[in-house]
């Protein structure tokens, strides 16, 4: 199968823009693993994701300000799980934007679909909130300081399975 | 830099006894960060979910992943599915080139843009609140 080496593009492109430095990508060996405990139809499914959008209300407002890579504190943010995806819009800068314009939400951040598969009985619940945090170059800050806090939320709201979307 | 930090907050879902699957366009770069289960959908960045407008191909994908949380017996599947963003391949020669820059002014400005607007909305909001 022929896809995009992503790992090798990055090099090679910061290379051509004069960096001598690579960016060392996370390489584990060892992998956690938790298998469904119950049927899905039983589960409680959250949206954990790091598409970057702002909330909207009904007028077509931003309720917030687009969240900003690159701050030391916590970088957790919640959606509703029951929020309109005509009410999230995309403030994307990671995306091939030659290929795709992120107008269609639920490409990135399935929020209808999950609605869907609720109603169908697939899903036994959704999560009070689904999850947002910013891509960040510290694998470190993820690992130590934003996953955890996603996990306690998560636990707080007694998600059996997450399915994640990165952006 | 997207893919590396969500297999992060996967890993530490699957340790605290959460399963996931992760939806992916960068299949590599979730591979290396030890992703416990991968949907890999060989779309341009931005698309994990699906394809845009085509509630169909979403549902498919979704699904793919649903059925590797029901079937996988060990950590680190990678699932490649089948679907084809568009005849010519042109589009993955082209990201990250001269070409096809990965970052722009443009983009940067747009968001400056969506700022500002927030910043006004919540103005608003905080002078109604005190009655003005």
């Amino acid at each position: 199968m022929e896809y995009v080496r992503y790992i090798e593009k990055t090099h090679e492109y910061y290379r051509s823009l004069g960096y001598e430095k690579t960016y060392h990508y996370a390489r584990n060996v060892d992998i956690p693993f938790t298998p469904l405990k119950k049927p899905l139809s039983e589960s409680r499914v959250t949206l954990v994701s790091t598409a970057s959008f702002v909330l909207m209300d009904e007028q077509g407002y931003p309720l917030e300000e687009p969240k900003m890579i690159g701050t030391n504190e916590l970088e957790v943010f919640t959606a509703p799980s029951d929020w309109p995806a005509d009410r999230i819009l995309s403030t994307s800068e990671d995306h091939d934007r030659y290929q795709t314009d992120m107008t269609d939400v639920n490409a990135f951040f399935p929020t209808t679909r999950m609605q869907e598969f609720l109603k169908e009985g697939t899903f036994g619940s959704l999560s009070e909130s689904y999850y947002r945090t910013l891509p960040n170059y510290s694998q470190r800050k993820t690992t130590e300081t934003d996953a955890p806090e996603i996990l306690r939320q998560c636990r707080e709201d007694h998600v059996d399975v997450a399915l994640l979307t990165p952006v | 830099m997207c893919h590396q930090t969500v297999s992060l907050v996967a890993r530490v879902l699957e340790a605290g006894g959460i399963s996931t699957v992760t939806y992916t366009n960068a299949r590599d770069i979730a591979a290396s960060a030890g992703n416990p289960r991968q949907i890999f959908l060989n779309y341009p960045l931005g698309n994990p979910a699906g394809r845009p407008h085509d509630a169909h191909n979403q549902r498919e994908v979704l699904r793919a992943g649903l059925k590797l949380l029901e079937e996988a017996d060990r950590p680190g599947i990678i699932i490649d599915l089948p679907y084809v963003w568009s005849e010519s391949k042109e589009w993955m020669e082209k990201f990250m080139t001269d070409e096809q820059p990965f970052t722009s002014d443009e983009a940067e400005s747009k968001r400056q843009e969506l700022l500002q607007k927030a910043r006004e909305q919540k103005g608003r909001q905080s002078r109604s609140r005190r009655g003005l």
